[in-house]
């Protein structure tokens, strides 16, 4: 085959969360340009299947870049080098013949390794399960356009409602913060009509639970640029104020608009 | 061996027949719906919502599925859009409308009551997920947009950009987790469902295998669900994620649920063609993109010019004079077979001769690059990003791929299989779309059978089971499930041949995919049912599963998926070759139009075959639903 790349790969290999780890050195050759990163590692584990050596434990599924099962450290980037794009995404043409990549799983404390590249992201479920939602019982919902969404607020609405859980902001933060990932979905439903009357708990409880797992925002905006769906830093900012506003809100009174 | 069927259609007009199916069910009341446990397999669009609708009604419902979260279900990859019959366009559009579309669509091979019903829940899950805060596509106004999709000549459709699918999965996993925080549903994640219990002639509960731990479990409850999607990856190449599997089904198959029309299959014209042996799917491309691209392979086989170097006489634009009246807008599988026909007569593009032009020169020259942008910019760019190539400089490259299924476990009215007690929803049933589906019909159904029709269903078969418990845990009818499914995990460690998983899959699908892929013949079909086993036999005695089944082993959970996948390969053979007739995607060379189109034999094909396990994957048995049409008149298709 014409234009195949041979590369050397630092994978981080782990039998399981109590496990120690560490880096095992592989040679990959007849790599295409056209391949995405994890046909490369698919050609990986039919190599290491057939030395006997087990193949290494790599998460995707949809591999279009939209269900966030994927994820890894490319080179100390979360999702690798190329912006905007989930590791599933990215393809080989980034990379060049003779590369060495490195590659490791996320890396915080609340994401344990449960197996070489495959980490534990449970924590986002927890933070939905206390807020994430707007009420609405099935068949209770009122006529979809009973109630006007100004279109520039439900495109906002929509930027937040991208994020794909993946959890690189937090893999990519210094303090392993969760705060594009929660404000993402605070925001979703925050800014849109419908979530109003549960935005002063909501914003509460899901940034109060972020707290018991993940550590603290310092404005790094490290979240931002991993972010395969780009994510603006903006909703952190509109988070934190609902937060700050929602612990003087007086809730008996929200039913009045003026 | 099983008796006669029984659909339990209502009595009635078709408009009637839901509101007053709904009346005459048996109700649970509020208070005693505490004590029924029901077991809800699967949170992709009807999974999430079932499992979400039954816990707010106050079941006790148990919700399993193999990803580490319920979000990450293969619903969320949908793009184009949902269809409701609002009429919000005030374009003519109707219940009945949407209902007969979705017939005709099917091309006469679905049931009109079931089809008349999700029509009209249709209404309720767009007001629904409107209640959950999913951002659909709005105007100026502030009220919703419609789009028409996929040929339809009313603007139906319900958008959220490009990613419905994402934006309508992620309202039912919200509605899921509200429950999940409520303790009406108990969340099992990583688990996978790999056996079913039928005990005393009913689904008492699900054999599962922990994916961390490898724990070999039972569950049980009063009525199992299942929403467990299509079986698409069995062509190895397709647009499903790459853990979409059947086996939950095939299991349930196998302990004694009628699979139907498992030959039907959907391939959606506009994919990105494989690039190299090592291609692990197959990415979809809206098919609004045939609005405005035209499609056309060069006359020529030794074409070796540029593409802007070959002149317009040289160019075959084969849809466009094919389809005079329709060109390049054709049905999904009339583009599908003809992109075929011409990659096989030698003329397809790309490194591998492998695909068709997609051409938007035409398209920039007459509306400018900027407004082609502002409505495709984002698939250009997707496009760009998996090719390497520029869409607004060189023709894309588009070959069909598999897409969705539209055969599955048979279901009855209520959405209970044969098997009393076991519920099937989403694309994992056969029901709603016949022998092909619409575009934007998938989101629909999903959600209408969790939403809307399981919800009140379920009840009709729990009522009378007041009093009774689940099935003991520890009762011999789990224990020996339990016993079997270790036993086979484990066989499959000891094999040790010389080929992965993988190699095995993909020479499966190599042999679905041309012998029961666009177009089927008898030989072809034959050579299938003798190759099929064959390699199954191989596969048996040489696959190669490395390491344990106390831990994470992806291979281990792909090798029982792998041999699912080659039982129900020989069924959609055989099913192929026993519907000697074309119809949607289903195509029979021997039976077309002298236009090359699908031609139906309505005298002896207008049912629903349902097969019924034998014990070994040559003994299966065919039984027949026949199909009556009372309401939409039986025509035959044609788009010339």
């Amino acid at each position: 085959m014409e234009n195949t790349m041979t590369l050397t790969l630092k994978v981080w290999r782990q039998n399981g969360p109590e496990e120690t780890g560490r880096f095992e050195t592989y040679e990959v050759d007849q790599i295409s340009p056209d391949m995405s990163f994890l046909e490369m590692f698919d050609v990986l584990n039919e190599n290491l299947i057939s030395s006997g050596e087990e193949p290494v434990e790599i998460a995707s599924d949809c591999r279009e870049g939209i269900c966030g099962t994927c994820g890894c450290m490319i080179n100390g980037k979360a999702h690798g080098p190329e912006k905007a794009t989930a590791t599933c995404q990215l393809h080989m043409r980034k990379f060049s013949d003779g590369d060495t990549i490195i590659v490791e799983p996320w890396q915080a404390a609340s994401f344990p390794v449960i197996k070489d590249l495959v980490v534990d992201r449970s924590p986002l479920d927890r933070i939905i399960e206390v807020g994430g939602y707007i009420t609405v019982p099935t068949g209770s919902a009122p006529d979809a356009n009973l109630i006007p969404v100004p279109k520039d607020a439900a495109d906002t609405a929509f930027d937040a409602a991208a994020c794909i859980g993946c959890g690189a902001c937090v893999a990519a933060c210094p303090n392993s913060a969760a705060q594009l990932f929660t404000s993402a979905k605070v925001q979703h439903l925050n800014l849109l009509p419908q979530g109003q009357p549960e935005r002063w708990s909501r914003t509460e409880d899901m940034v109060e639970t972020m707290e018991e797992y993940f550590g603290s925002c310092t404005n790094h905006g490290e979240c931002h640029e991993a972010c395969p769906k780009e994510i603006p830093l903006d909703f952190i900012a509109y988070t934190n104020r609902d937060y700050v506003k929602s612990k003087r809100k007086n809730r008996k009174l929200l039913g009045q608009t003026s | 061996m099983i008796g006669e069927i029984n659909s339990k259609i209502p009595e009635g007009p078709i408009g009637d027949k839901w509101s007053s199916h709904k009346f005459n069910m048996k109700l649970v009341n509020p208070a005693n719906k505490r004590k029924f446990e029901v077991i809800v397999v699967g949170t992709g669009l009807a999974g999430a919502s079932a499992a979400a609708t039954l816990g707010e009604l106050g079941y006790k419902v148990k919700a399993f599925t193999y990803h580490d979260s319920p979000r990450r279900a293969h619903s969320i990859a949908a793009q184009g859009g949902i269809n409701g019959a609002k009429n919000y366009q005030n374009d003519g559009d109707s219940v009945y409308r949407l209902f007969y579309d979705t017939v005709k669509g099917g091309d006469y091979r679905s049931r009109e009551a079931n089809v008349h019903r999700l029509a009209e829940v249709s209404l309720n899950i767009i007001d629904q997920c409107v209640g959950q805060g999913v951002p659909f596509a709005r105007e100026y106004g502030g009220l919703l947009d419609n789009r028409s999709f996929g040929g339809a000549q009313v603007s139906r459709t319900f958008y959220a950009r490009g990613q419905t699918g994402q934006q309508l999965l992620l309202g039912a996993y919200s509605s899921l987790m509200r429950q999940v925080g409520a303790g009406s549903v108990e969340m099992h994640t990583r688990t996978e469902m790999l056996d079913l219990i039928v005990h005393d002639g009913a689904a008492r509960g699900i054999v599962v295998r922990d994916l961390i731990t490898g724990d070999v479990k039972s569950h049980t409850a009063h009525a199992v669900v299942l929403a467990t999607g299509g079986y698409g990856n069995i062509y190895y190449l397709s647009t499903n994620a790459m853990a979409c599997n059947v086996t939950a089904g095939w299991r349930a198959h196998r302990r004694g649920a009628l699979f139907a029309n498992p030959c039907y299959t959907q391939i959606h014209p506009t994919c990105i063609p494989a690039s190299d042996e090592f291609q692990s799917k197959l990415t979809l491309m809206s098919e609004s993109l045939r609005n405005d691209g035209r499609i056309w392979v060069p006359r020529s086989h030794d074409e070796a010019r540029t593409v802007s170097d070959i002149p317009e006489d040289q160019r075959y634009y084969y849809l466009e004079e094919k389809y005079p009246a329709f060109g390049n807008l054709v049905p999904r599988d009339v583009a599908s077979r003809n992109a075929k026909t011409v990659v096989d007569q030698g003329l397809g593009v790309g490194p591998l001769k492998n695909g068709v032009f997609l051409d938007f020169a035409d398209a920039i020259k007459r509306d400018g690059e900027e407004t082609i942008r502002s409505r495709y910019g984002n698939l250009f760019q997707m496009y760009e990003r998996i090719t390497g190539e520029d869409p607004y400089k060189t023709p894309m490259r588009i070959y069909p791929a598999t897409h969705y299924t539209m055969g599955g476990l048979w279901v009855d009215y209520e959405l209970m299989s044969n098997v009393p007690g076991l519920f099937v929803v989403g694309e994992a049933n056969f029901s709603d779309h016949g022998a092909n589906r619409l575009g934007a019909s998938a989101l629909m159904q999903g959600l209408a059978d969790g939403y809307f029709v399981l919800p009140y269903t379920i009840g009709n078969y729990l009522a009378p089971l007041l009093g009774e418990s689940p099935l003991d845990e520890n009762d011999p009818a789990c224990s020996t499930v339990v016993n079997e499914v270790a036993e086979r995990t484990q066989k499959w460690l000891a094999v040790n041949g010389t080929r992965s998983v993988d190699w095995f899959h993909r020479e499966l699908g190599k042999l679905v995919w041309n012998f029961i892929g666009m177009e089927r013949d008898k030989n072809g079909l034959e050579k299938a049912l003798s190759e099929i086993p064959s390699l199954r036999e191989e596969f048996e005695k040489d696959v190669r599963v490395l390491g344990t089944a106390d831990n994470l082993n992806t291979s281990l959970e792909k090798v029982g998926r792998v041999a699912d996948f080659f039982e129900l390969a020989e069924l959609k053979a055989r099913d192929a070759l026993e519907r000697n007739e074309s119809c949607g995607g289903h195509f029979r060379t021997e039976s077309q139009t002298p236009e090359g189109e699908a031609l139906r034999d309505d005298e002896d094909y207008a049912h629903v075959a349902a097969w019924e396990w034998g014990g070994t994957s040559n003994s299966s048995i065919r039984h027949k639903e026949e199909l009556t049409f009372d309401n939409v008149p039986l025509t035959q298709r044609s788009y010339k």
